[in-house]
């Protein structure tokens, strides 16, 4: 089954202290007046601005190994072909805040405008990641078990985690993603630039886990993968 | 405190509209646009690199006072440009093919045209040929190559190899830098230096201007 899912732009909104560390402030550390204000500004651009959307479609497992593949350029071993196999349910993604907000960031930086366009960048980014979270949060739902009683649904993405950019490719086949207004580059890249794709998977907690003890994790200073069994409080999409 | 010390503190302060304000009193006093530039402008952005290594200071603070600088700096370019004073030299930035995270790069390449050099921003999503292409058109002595994702880390090997394959490895130089680049990657790819953060970029970019071909 696919769906689209809109969100209310309020309902995708960041926390503060996201946008902030995203600037390279640290939690526990009070930013100036001008620096909040520049926060406000950003926020006020974001909710004027932004669109976002999703879409998202369940998947057979058979049919996400051959997604996955890609291109063939992954990593040799990766954590998610693991992860998949093991999951109940697999659902293919594609969401963005739209293109307004990229667009606005641009004009900011034309106008000389850097330290607005850059929180402005970060409230978008943020707010592209929590509609991630926003998305596993539904499928959990749906897939017989909300976070926090065992299960989790825990969103992979093309470009981490050994899984090859490339790769998206075969996501956006699959999804038709253009649907709402999402395409790919020539290098695989989203535009919307503030998008995010991936794979949905919904199981017992303990698929999840695993030790960056992989080739590319040496390269790697995300370690978001370790701290993401959150439960996160949201609110309906509306269909 | 002098025309130039004020204007360097209204920089760091970020005070876009002062900092042009005095630029044009110390241009109307006859101090030339080269002075200005290398100890109001830049002696500004130094001390505000310097705070923002020491955590004194933020992103936006630093961004803030680029905004400053810029104001400056729109006023002394035609006449920099007139009176034919170099700048510190030409580097041409960009996150590399398939990456497009360039928040870190857009700080390199402010701090960096705070320290006085011509920057050539490409953008994101840059392919090899670009890079040393925009190189060569512009006269650039340093390339530098971000990335923010371990899977587009191998396009940065591509750029130094084209250098080298090219035959401009004596006139151009290759800085890398982004979340997962370390200066290990840097040797290992054969690039001549790394830069850690923004304010580290602006040393080693500044080393690689003065090493000698």
């Amino acid at each position: 089954m696919k769906q689209r899912i809109e969100w209310r732009p309020a309902d995708t909104l960041p926390e503060r202290r996201e946008v902030l560390l995203l600037q390279g402030i640290p939690a526990g550390v009070d930013p100036s007046g001008r620096i909040i204000s520049i926060v406000e500004s950003a926020t006020a651009i974001y909710l004027e601005t932004a669109e976002p959307r999703a879409l998202v479609a369940d998947i057979s497992q058979d049919a996400f190994a051959r997604v996955y593949h890609g291109e063939g350029s992954n990593a040799p071993v990766t954590p998610v072909e693991a992860i998949a196999p093991r999951a109940d349910a697999l659902a293919l993604f594609v969401a963005t805040v739209g293109a307004g907000v990229t667009d606005r960031i641009r004009t900011l930086f034309a106008q000389n405008e850097p330290a607005l366009a850059v929180m402005l960048d970060a409230v978008a980014s943020t707010a592209a990641d929590r509609l991630t979270h926003l998305l596993a949060v539904r499928h959990a739902a749906a897939t017989g078990g909300a976070d926090g009683q065992g299960r989790l649904t825990l969103g992979y993405s093309p470009g981490y985690c050994g899984w090859h950019v490339s790769g998206q490719r075969a996501l956006f086949a699959y999804l038709q993603a253009d649907a709402i207004g999402v395409t790919l580059n020539a290098s695989c890249l989203m535009d919307p630039l503030k998008s995010v794709s991936g794979v949905l998977a919904a199981g017992p907690a303990d698929i999840h886990r695993f030790l960056p003890g992989y080739e590319f994790c040496a390269d790697c200073r995300n370690r978001t993968c370790l701290g993401r069994a959150k439960t996160w409080s949201v609110p309906a999409a509306s269909e | 405190m002098s025309l130039l010390s004020d204007i360097a503190v209204s920089l760091q302060r970020g005070e876009d509209e002062q900092v042009a304000l005095l630029v044009r009193q110390a241009l109307d006093e006859g101090q030339e646009a080269a002075v200005i530039l290398h100890d109001g402008l830049i002696a500004g952005m130094g001390v505000v690199g310097e705070q923002f290594r020491e955590r004194e200071i933020f992103l936006p603070d630093v961004l803030l006072a680029a905004r400053a600088m810029y104001a400056g700096l729109a006023l002394l370019k035609p006449l920099l440009a007139k009176e034919g004073v170099p700048t510190a030299g030409t580097v041409v930035i960009g996150s590399v093919r398939g990456d497009l995270h360039d928040i870190g790069k857009n700080l390199v390449g402010i701090m960096l045209a705070g320290a006085g050099f011509d920057v050539v921003d490409l953008g994101n999503d840059v392919a090899p040929e670009r890079f040393v292409d925009a190189a060569c058109d512009h006269g650039a002595s340093v390339i530098g190559l971000s990335a923010l994702l371990t899977t587009t880390m191998p396009v940065m090997k591509d750029v130094v190899e084209l250098v080298k394959a090219r035959g401009l490895q004596d006139r151009v130089k290759v800085i890398v830098g982004g979340a997962p680049v370390s200066d290990a990657w840097a040797r290992q790819i054969g690039a001549d230096a790394y830069g850690y953060d923004a304010a580290s970029a602006v040393e080693r970019v500044r080393a690689l201007v003065r090493t000698p071909a």
